[in-house]
């Protein structure tokens, strides 16, 4: 095999016992960890290690670990998900390090995401936002064939671009304002781009707009930290389509 | 005990006409008389979610469960290459009949025909109800519905998102739910697990759910429970699927009395990038849809160490090409999976490990250019190189067959409730549909089916004879479940060992792989029979399980799964001893062809085998449906 445990690595980790305690940094040395492994199996390696010792493992959310259930996610040396461009946490490599690095690891930071435990978070409101109406409302059944609904090339293109959003939170995070207006724009620009989204579009944009206000998340201030640090690569010009999309609705819907 | 012969409840009649008929002998719950029904779904993922908004939208009372934070994470959502239906949009010569030949077939004539016609039907339906929730399918020009090949098939059926259909299509079925949840009528608990399923009256009425942030277990009463909850792939510790995927809600029902279906069938998926280390935690697969443009191949030479740029084109071996010359590179995944382990045992196995082969671009390349290539598979190759440092645009993939998808799982009759009344299982928890090998994008299919398309109707039929009682949970079953459930886990804290469960967890996976992986022996069997139950009994004196129950702790959710799959590995195992033939995924040493391709032996194992759990240390009962393949004749599979 290709291992080569030649790193030795000193980590930061957040530890906080439960949302109602007061958390704090903590200091922890690893040796012996390959190169080849992902960030999630050092942390494993570096569980496997505290549970030996008698110690309390880190809790920190992850399930698939292929980069695409939005699971898992943590600062890292201030950049969430990492150093890596277009990676989550979990597919994050070891190899992006060196022997003898300083590694500091903290939750994804936000009034709006309480701390579970360690480097877990609640994120519940994103489900409540695509509650709001981050949805096409057509039941089972009632759908005419595929082929009635015609969508342009493009306009598809884009609107996966948009719908690649795995919902991890990481652009809230990286803003200073911990705005949510990457994430709902993405939702938004999904269906806006499809003609299926259209007859609900400014219901749409209006009440996840205002869910997002009423949830406490800031408002964007243009620094684009959200677009850096998203692994999907998911583009602020669907904060510019929200706005536009909220405007039209705010100013030419019935309910207003 | 005796053994039972199964009725798999098949409608009469002819094969095309069977759903619609039993559809509209089903008996109707008046729509003002649903809201008096509470339905219970575990499980967010395809199945699940479908299920869940559908009977919502009907009417119904639901409560859904997931262990994630979140509906939208469940593992369907790491699908990547599509999902089929018989639309034949490509005028390629597709049908509903030809996709349910080619999943029996595929399946090797080890699925119940009657489900899989079913499924072929309304798999034109799912790509409908998709569009209309704004699935972003890949697209024309013309703004037409695109379409792809996968293995197993010589037409074009796949539809596809990019590399993400899965993400896609959970995110529909997730947004129809979430819908459901605004207008009150489903009920989501995320973050919790079933650990236990209440029977009262020997029907299912029930279940306990433990909190995996506090630790608190709750009961909950429903008139009907149906299990969504994926397959038990982590069995084998490395495998393609989530690190929180697990048997525990389909195995706790089983100890209840439910029948386990052929729990021996397991898929290897062939193009998995391969192990790197020791300290690995999961393997990923790389999509099937690549075999579309890749070519397959190893050096001709055994251990030609070389550079794979640097051998050339004569000396190199595309065994899949060479052997099976009509369908090539796009063979089923059993085939694949298994002619990759022979040139890997036959040394010709390439990277520092010697257990991988090559999946090389170079051609597709040359002919499409390199942006074509990229637009088809460009997130999959970015994946690659992520995780290997290495360019699949310069050099070939490396890859190697993994655990993927388990054909197994409970068993359900046509209506798909399982021998439990009031239990119904969809998706991959159930066993019906794929036989002993589930064809590519299959899957994605078979789940939105259950959910979307079979379940709204046939808990009708079973509602329709079943009258709510005001049931509550103050009743002594669902006590006595509770009760079971806390034991449990204060037993798993009370061990105060030394091992981590993880170490226990490689322990299991290793005896898994070896002996109940891509090829089977009596030898290796009777081997895996006697060392499962040691590392079992290892496992309840020496774990070591830090912290308490009532708070956030990983070790103990992982502990309390990995003790079910210590149990079911051991049923695992029995199963393929117990069925000499060949079939699908199931390889039998002791029963191949000359060439080694699989070789079934239909007089005597053209049947499911169901399991009933006994109690623990004795062995469980195998009963038998009996297959009968009326419209696919019975016949060797060849891809030749």
């Amino acid at each position: 095999m290709s291992d080569q445990h030649n790193m030795r690595l000193s980590l930061k980790i957040w530890r906080q016992a439960n949302t109602q305690s007061k958390g704090q940094m903590v200091d922890y040395d690893l040796d012996g960890v390959s190169p080849e492994v992902s960030f999630l199996e050092m942390m494993d390696q570096l569980n496997e290690k505290l549970i030996k010792e008698g110690k309390d493992p880190v809790a920190f959310d992850h399930d698939c670990r292929e980069g695409i259930c939005g699971m898992c996610g943590v600062v890292i040396n201030g950049q969430a998900h990492g150093p890596e461009k277009e990676t989550t946490t979990c597919q994050l490599h070891m190899r992006k390090f060196k022997n003898g690095d300083t590694i500091v690891i903290e939750p994804f930071r936000a009034k709006t995401f309480p701390v579970l435990k360690d480097l877990m978070i609640n994120r519940s409101a994103f489900d409540e936002m695509i509650k709001a109406g981050g949805f096409v409302t057509v039941n089972t059944g009632q759908a005419p064939d595929a082929h009635t609904i015609l969508v342009p090339k493009g306009d598809a293109e884009l609107s996966m671009d948009a719908a690649q959003c795995i919902g991890c939170a990481a652009c809230v995070a990286s803003c200073k304002n911990a705005s949510a207006m990457l994430f709902v724009s993405a939702k938004i620009s999904h269906f806006a781009l499809l003609p299926q989204g259209q007859a609900e579009a400014q219901t749409r944009v209006l009440s996840m707009v205002e869910k997002m206000d009423e949830l406490g998340f800031g408002n964007c201030t243009n620094e684009a930290e959200c677009e850096a640090n998203c692994p999907k690569n998911i583009s602020i010009s669907n904060i510019a389509r929200m706005n536009r999309q909220y405007l039209c609705a705010a100013a030419t819907h019935p309910s207003k | 005990m005796t053994i039972k012969k199964l009725d798999g409840k098949v409608p009469g009649g002819s094969i095309q006409d069977s759903w619609n008929n039993h559809r509209f002998k089903l008996k109707l719950v008046n729509p003002a008389n649903k809201r008096k029904y509470r339905v219970i779904v575990v499980g967010t993922g395809l199945a699940g979610a479908s299920a869940a908004a559908s009977l919502s939208e009907l009417g119904y009372n639901v409560d859904a469960f997931c262990i994630q934070d979140s509906a939208r994470r469940a593992h369907s959502i790491a699908a990547q290459g599509g999902i089929n239906a018989a639309k034949n949009y490509t005028n390629d010569g597709d049908s509903i009949w030809r996709l349910f030949y080619d999943t029996v077939k595929g399946g090797d004539f080890r699925a119940r025909e009657a489900n899989v016609y079913r499924l072929a039907q309304v798999s034109v339906n799912i790509i409908d109800q998709c569009v209309a929730q704004g699935v972003p399918f890949a697209r024309d020009y013309g703004g037409y519905l695109s379409n792809r090949s996968f293995g197993g098939a010589q037409v074009s059926r796949t539809f596809y998102a990019r590399g993400q259909t899965g993400q896609q299509l959970l995110l529909g079925a997730y947004s129809a739910l979430m819908k459901e949840t605004a207008l009150g009528k489903v009920t989501l608990h995320t973050r919790s697990e079933m650990v236990n399923l209440v029977m009262v009256g020997g029907k299912a009425r029930g279940i306990i759910v433990r909190d995996v942030v506090t630790g608190e277990f709750t009961k909950h009463v429903a008139d009907a429970v149906i299990l969504a909850t994926g397959g038990y792939g982590n069995v084998f510790y490395l495998s393609t699927n989530a690190k929180a995927s697990n048997a525990s809600a389909i195995w706790r029902a089983h100890k209840k009395g439910a029948y386990f279906g052929n729990p021996c069938y397991t898929q290897i998926h062939p193009t998995c990038i391969p192990v790197h280390g020791d300290n690995q935690s999961k393997l990923t697969l790389m999509s099937e849809s690549l075999r579309n443009d890749g070519r397959v191949w190893v050096p001709s030479k055994v251990g030609d160490k070389r550079n794979a740029n640097e051998i050339s084109e004569a000396e190199r071996d595309y065994y899949l090409e060479r052997i099976y010359p009509s369908f090539g590179n796009l063979v089923p995944r059993d085939v694949a999976s298994r002619n990759a382990k022979l040139q890997a045992d036959q040394k010709k196995g390439v990277g520092p490990s010697g257990m991988a082969v090559y999946l090389d671009f170079r051609d597709a390349i040359k002919r499409d250019g390199v942006n074509v290539v990229k637009e088809k598979y460009g997130n999959l190759f970015d994946m690659y190189e992520r995780i290997t440092a290495e360019n699949p645009y310069q050099v070939p993939m490396r890859i190697y067959p993994a655990s993927h998808y388990t054909m197994g799982g409970l068993w359900v009759d046509y209506n798909l409730m399982s021998n439990i009344e009031g239990l119904f299982v969809l998706g991959e928890a159930n066993f019906s549909d794929h036989g002993a090998n589930r064809l590519g994008a299959s899957a994605l299919m078979q789940g939105l089916a259950d959910g979307y398309f079979v379940i709204p109707y046939t808990i009708g039929g079973y509602f329709a004879d079943y009258k709510p009682d005001g049931l509550k949970t103050d009743h002594p079953e669902f006590e006595k479940a509770m009760h079971e459930s806390t034991d449990h886990f204060k037993r798993i804290l009370q061990v105060k060992g030394k091992r981590t469960v993880d170490d226990f967890h490689r322990a299991l996976g290793k005896i898994m792989w070896d002996d109940v992986g891509m090829s089977r022996s009596a030898k290796g069997l009777g081997h895996a029979l006697k060392e499962i139950p040691a590392i079992r009994e290892e496992f309840w004196r020496d774990v070591r399980i830090p912290g308490t129950g009532q708070e956030v702790n990983v070790e103990l959710e992982k502990a309390g799964r990995l003790a079910d799959f210590l149990e079911l590995g051991e049923l695992m195992a029995l199963d393929a001893l117990e069925r000499p033939e060949s079939c699908g995924g199931h390889f039998r040493e002791e029963s191949q062809t000359k060439d080694n391709e699989a070789m079934r032996d239909d007089e005597k194992f053209c049947h499911v085998a169901a399991w009933e759990w006994q109690g623990e240390g004795t062995k469980p009962l195998r009963h038998v449906e009996e297959l009968k393949f009326e419209n696919v004749k019975l016949a060797q599979r060849s891809y030749k």
